[in-house]
């Protein structure tokens, strides 16, 4: 999380400066749609991208790595058809770093915690694709608003097994996240109830 | 071969393989017609930040829009015609002068779509992510919004399901300014949070 430069802000920029990007873009619709992928199953056939490719590659390269990886896990095309019509090198994203899960738990449909509650937030590393920031991990915070169930992705992300938890919203103050915190700053993460643990 | 100059740019690697997995996804029938053109259309027009200026807008004429607006803010927002992806569980976070708020999505780029519209580089960058949380007085003051030590800054990371709208504060000597003339000066900054009007 240290040492990355300065932002490259700009005041206003269009949405696609250059048609591929669009078309990219819409691309994954086609085949999110397709093999009716999951929110987490998208996100994951991103972050399963080598890191080197990753880190070299820009925003919309990834959404065209994932379609492409998730096209290919589902049948729709072959990794050799895609080289072949490319004429070239078409590098997909690695394998999913978790097996499905088969036996999600039952939904926990009530709120462990209300508004003031103090949490913990778990210690944990999980294999597969998460929701739970590593900057928070093992750090307590207050609970500030419950939201309603929404699906795990943790489990969404690896099949098609669901679980349904609350989120909550939860503040931390700076000073208990960094040792150089800065003063008078809270941030706020959203956090899966079985991310967290009474504190 | 051409004449008059016109060649055509060679494709770009990255150009080659977009177009490969359309051909191919085409083929199978998976491409609707008009598909590509129907999403560029709609995020290059149809949203953006001037649906949020008009949020924003509202909210400063009408205080009971304003109070429905930091109840529910999918309901009020819905109430102006806005909703959709990236937009079903909005939550607005009011500024005010010892309040500071901002947004950021440090696991992705999750943003609030009906709204703002697509997110601007800068937003799905490392930088931004990782410096948003670490030290958002400095960065903010960087990116031209310094703040007074005694304002207390809340950064909201769209960690889950709800995505984030910032109401800024009003600018003084805005009285005798209509509501369309009040959203012609909201920017898509200061509903992020990294600028103040």
């Amino acid at each position: 999380m240290q040492g990355f430069g300065a932002v490259a802000h700009s005041p206003a920029e269009s949405a696609f400066p250059d048609r591929w990007q669009a078309t990219a873009r819409a691309l994954m619709e086609v085949v999110a749609g397709a093999v009716e992928a999951s929110g987490g199953e998208f996100r994951h056939s991103i972050e399963r991208m080598d890191p080197g490719h990753y880190l070299t590659s820009s925003y919309y390269e990834h959404w065209l790595t994932g379609a492409a990886t998730l096209a290919v896990e589902h049948g729709l095309v072959t990794h050799a058809e895609l080289e072949a019509r490319a004429g070239g090198r078409f590098p997909l994203s690695g394998p999913a770093l978790a097996p499905p899960v088969a036996d999600a738990g039952p939904d926990a449909g009530e709120p462990r915690f209300g508004v003031g509650d103090r949490v913990r937030v778990r210690d944990w590393h999980p294999p597969g694709h998460t929701r739970c920031p590593g900057y928070v991990r093992g750090k307590a915070g207050t609970v500030v608003r419950v939201d309603g169930t929404h699906s795990v992705p943790d489990i969404e992300a690896h099949g098609t097994a669901r679980r349904y938890e609350p989120t909550y919203s939860v503040r931390f103050d700076a000073a208990g996240l960094w040792h150089d915190g800065q003063r008078g700053v809270t941030v706020h993460v959203d956090l899966w109830d079985s991310y967290l643990e009474p504190a | 071969m051409s004449e008059g100059g016109h060649h055509p740019a060679p494709l770009s690697p990255v150009e080659r393989r977009v177009a490969a997995l359309e051909a191919l996804l085409t083929e199978r029938g998976l491409v609707p017609a008009g598909f590509i053109e129907e999403i560029t259309r709609r995020y290059e027009s149809e949203i953006g930040p001037l649906n949020g200026a008009k949020v924003v807008a509202r909210a400063w004429v009408d205080p009971g829009y304003k109070e429905r607006l930091l109840t529910d803010g999918t309901a009020a927002i819905a109430e102006l015609g806005f909703g959709g992806p990236e937009g079903d569980h909005m939550v607005v976070v009011e500024n005010t002068p010892a309040v500071h708020n901002v947004i950021v999505c440090t696991l992705c780029s999750c943003y609030p779509w009906p709204v703002l519209g697509l997110p601007p580089s800068w937003y799905k960058d490392p930088p931004y992510r990782a410096r948003m949380v670490r030290e958002p007085r400095s960065l903010l003051a960087e990116m031209g919004c310094p703040l007074p030590g005694d304002v207390e800054i809340r950064v909201w990371d769209s960690s889950a399901e709800v995505r984030y709208l910032v109401l800024p504060q009003r600018p003084p000597g805005t009285g005798g300014m209509t509501e369309a003339e009040l959203a012609g000066l909201v920017t898509r900054d200061s509903m992020i949070g990294v600028a103040r009007l």
